[in-house]
């Protein structure tokens, strides 16, 4: 088996919040983001990450390339831990891990022209190369990515959203990383760009050799794009299999209850049928539920779920749940009214 | 007779870089109790569409054209008119519940002003309707959370308070725009639900302007497909998903990604929508059509029925749109005059040092 080119254990993001209308003396509470998640990625591997919003997704895309500080292990291939880096340290290491922003105007300095934003990693990197071997692979890395090449002294402003995401995605290529982590590349986009920017980046891994963290709110385009995929709920992992198992056999009722509700643009799918409602809202992260933190909105909760811990169990195919298996038909009847009462 | 009939209704903005021409002689109709979903990317034209007809158009916008509501024409009424209209007879939700509702205002006292205003009910009689109508849209407690803040309530709450503050008059006709898409996908799932139990509950008629085709085909009885301002294609839910009579229709419904099909490659509509200041002589479709004609640049295909129900705008034969998907690559668009040459193959270049074969690129749209 080979080396995992990230292996994160127990990695866990807390803030702190100030209740409103508290005295200055009395000790912020804390907000736990990603409460303890476990994960190995292999070179070259695509990672989809899937939750609702509030499961930690985003937090923990951050937490991996050192935006926020994290509690746990994140062990890189070399043997280092990417969490116990000082900001120095860390900041040589981006140059094996890059990321690409959701939204693609707002990530790039509107003062900057197309050729300086790409060049920059380079040279902050690299910075013993000469003006014109920047300008050549900035000019190489527009041509791979689908920009023109003569375009390289436009403005951000002057590109439509499809391109802008393709100039993001050449500023994480140009320092050939190792691993990109795509936080919604793809969401603010309209579906056709959408697609030819999947595609993209699709091609460009599997030449590239990259892995990507590809963290997404559409289980579509996810399942599309991953290699495996991770299910996020309030900050925890409640199930993690390879794409093709876990959408033919989810084994946990929330992922179960997320695909269900994903929209089909096919109009004999009757969603009536077929969708899981989830009881209620997503509780308080401030807050979460004691034992398994899905039980409140579980089809399936029992009376020991609120006592006990579910842990990460599995080979290949994990589940965090006391009862995995598919839903019955009892218990999906059993979501449905209680989500009319 | 139809509920609402839009018969060439035209858009225009006069901005500093020119005139936008947002929609372009579009023309639909819409019984009583029924759903039309209206489908289209961002600048298709499709949320001003619902604008004009609740004249709410931005200051710098001129709709032509005429809009009968049940008899009477509403496109740039007076406002003493189309505040009888709005809420009572026509309601309208939005995509963003929070930047819809007051902040400063209780859910109470936002609601209750509807009726006070339109119904001229007593505040009391008015707060005690908005509680019944937050139960009906299974807000649990309503009763005491009709006391709260908009921002006191979760993204899927707000939404269902904005429906219950729509509905408060009992509408014929309910324009929905985006109301889900700022929302997760099992919120989404619920407030989709909830919308066609109110909708068949009141006997209203919906019109569903979104992005989403997913969204479209669960809960539409029509669908109209807009792209550059024009309506593309329309017709039953079934047969038009089923058998898409226009390039773009088709090429959208093969470029999302599925949940319950394993596709290999997503094909990709090539290009970028154009550019509604300087729109294209033809077809706005032609520059990204895989199966374009000579005539598609110069002339614009009207909308034309060809089937019971259906109509499309495309001077493509309909053997040739539907045998395409099965025998053509797709094509690398090209430009248009009215554009920087925006579409080309990008050559194979040699990669000076960074150790990585080069591929051909393809650029996707004007700058």
């Amino acid at each position: 088996m080979t080396k995992p080119l990230l292996e994160v254990r127990d990695l866990r993001v807390t803030f702190t919040i100030r209740r409103p209308g508290a005295m200055p003396w009395t000790p912020p509470d804390p907000l736990h983001a990603v409460a303890g998640v476990d994960f190995a990625l292999n070179p070259g591997e695509t990672l989809g990450v899937v939750g609702e919003s509030g499961c930690g997704k985003s937090t923990l895309a951050r937490a991996l390339i050192g935006l926020v500080s994290a509690t746990g292990r994140a062990e890189w291939i070399d043997g280092t831990d990417l969490l116990g880096l000082s900001p120095r340290q860390m900041m040589a290491r981006r140059r094996d891990i890059q990321m690409v922003f959701q939204d693609p105007l707002a990530s790039l300095n509107p003062r900057m022209t197309v050729g300086q934003i790409i060049a920059e990693p380079l040279t902050t990197h690299h910075p013993g190369l000469d003006r014109g071997e920047v300008r050549d692979r900035v000019k190489a890395m527009m041509d791979k990515v689908g920009l023109l090449s003569n375009q390289i002294n436009r403005y951000p402003h002057e590109f439509s959203g499809g391109q802008c995401q393709r100039i993001g995605i050449a500023r994480a290529l140009i320092v050939e990383p190792r691993l990109i982590v795509c936080d919604e590349p793809v969401s603010a986009l309209d579906v056709s760009i959408q697609a030819q920017v999947i595609n993209l980046l699709i091609r460009l891994q599997r030449e590239l050799g990259l892995a990507l963290i590809f963290i997404a709110h559409d289980l579509s385009v996810v399942k599309h794009v991953s290699d495996r995929v991770m299910v996020l709920y309030l900050g925890k992992v409640m199930e993690i299999a390879s794409t093709d198992d876990l959408y033919a056999r989810p084994q946990h009722p929330y992922t179960q209850a997320l695909m269900s509700a994903v929209p089909v643009p096919d109009p004999q799918h009757d969603p009536r049928e077929t969708v899981v409602p989830l009881a209620g809202d997503l509780p308080s992260p401030m807050t979460p539920p004691s034992g398994c933190v899905f039980r409140t909105r579980c089809p399936r909760a029992q009376a020991t779920c609120a006592e006990r811990l579910p842990a990460l169990l599995g080979q290949d195919h994990q589940t965090a749940c006391l009862f995995p298996g598919p839903l019955t038909a009892a218990e999906i009847a059993r979501a449905r009214a209680a989500e009319a009462a | 007779m139809a509920l609402l009939a839009i018969d060439n209704l035209s858009i225009r903005f006069a901005t500093n870089d020119g005139e936008v021409r947002a929609v372009n002689a579009v023309s639909l109709t819409i019984e009583a109790g029924e759903t039309v979903g209206i489908v289209g990317e961002s600048g298709s034209g499709k949320s001003q569409l619902a604008y004009a007809i609740m004249g709410l158009l931005a200051r710098n916008g001129r709709a032509a054209g005429s809009v009968i509501f049940d008899g009477q024409d509403i496109l740039n009424a007076r406002p003493n008119v189309l505040n009888r209209i709005r809420a009572e007879k026509i309601a309208m939700i939005f995509q963003d519940p929070m930047t819809s509702l007051n902040p400063y205002m209780r859910v109470a006292d936002q609601m209750a002003e509807v009726l006070v205003l339109h119904k001229g009910m007593g505040k009391r009689a008015a707060v005690a309707e908005a509680v019944r109508m937050l139960d009906a849209v299974r807000i649990p407690d309503a009763r005491g959370r009709v006391r709260l803040y908009p921002h006191e309530f979760s993204g899927g709450m707000r939404q269902r308070v904005m429906i219950a503050m729509a509905l408060l008059c009992r509408p014929r006709l309910l324009i929905a725009d985006e109301p889900t898409t700022a929302l997760d996908v099992t919120v989404q799932a619920q407030i989709m639900a909830l919308l066609s139990d109110l909708q068949r509950e009141f006997g209203m008629a919906m019109i569903l302007i979104t992005h989403d085709l997913g969204v479209v085909a669960g809960s539409c009885e029509r669908v109209a497909v807009m792209y550059g301002g024009r309506i593309r294609e329309t017709g039953p839910v079934g047969p038009l998903f089923r058998a898409p009579a226009h390039p773009y229709t088709q090429g959208l419904l093969h470029a999302i990604p599925r949940i319950d099909r394993t596709d290999d490659e997503l094909a990709a509509i090539p290009g970028a929508p154009p550019n509604m200041t300087c729109p294209p002589p033809g077809c706005a479709f032609e520059p990204r059509c895989p199966c374009r004609r000579e005539v598609c640049a110069t002339d614009r295909p009207p909308l034309e029925g060809f089937a019971p129900g259906r109509a499309r705008a495309c001077f493509a034969p309909l053997a040739d749109v539907r045998g395409h998907r099965e025998t053509a690559a797709p094509t690398t668009p090209r430009g248009t005059g009215a554009h920087p040459p925006e579409n080309r193959i990008v050559p194979v270049a040699a990669v000076a040092g960074a150790g990585m074969a080069a591929t051909p690129g393809r650029l996707d749209d004007h700058d």
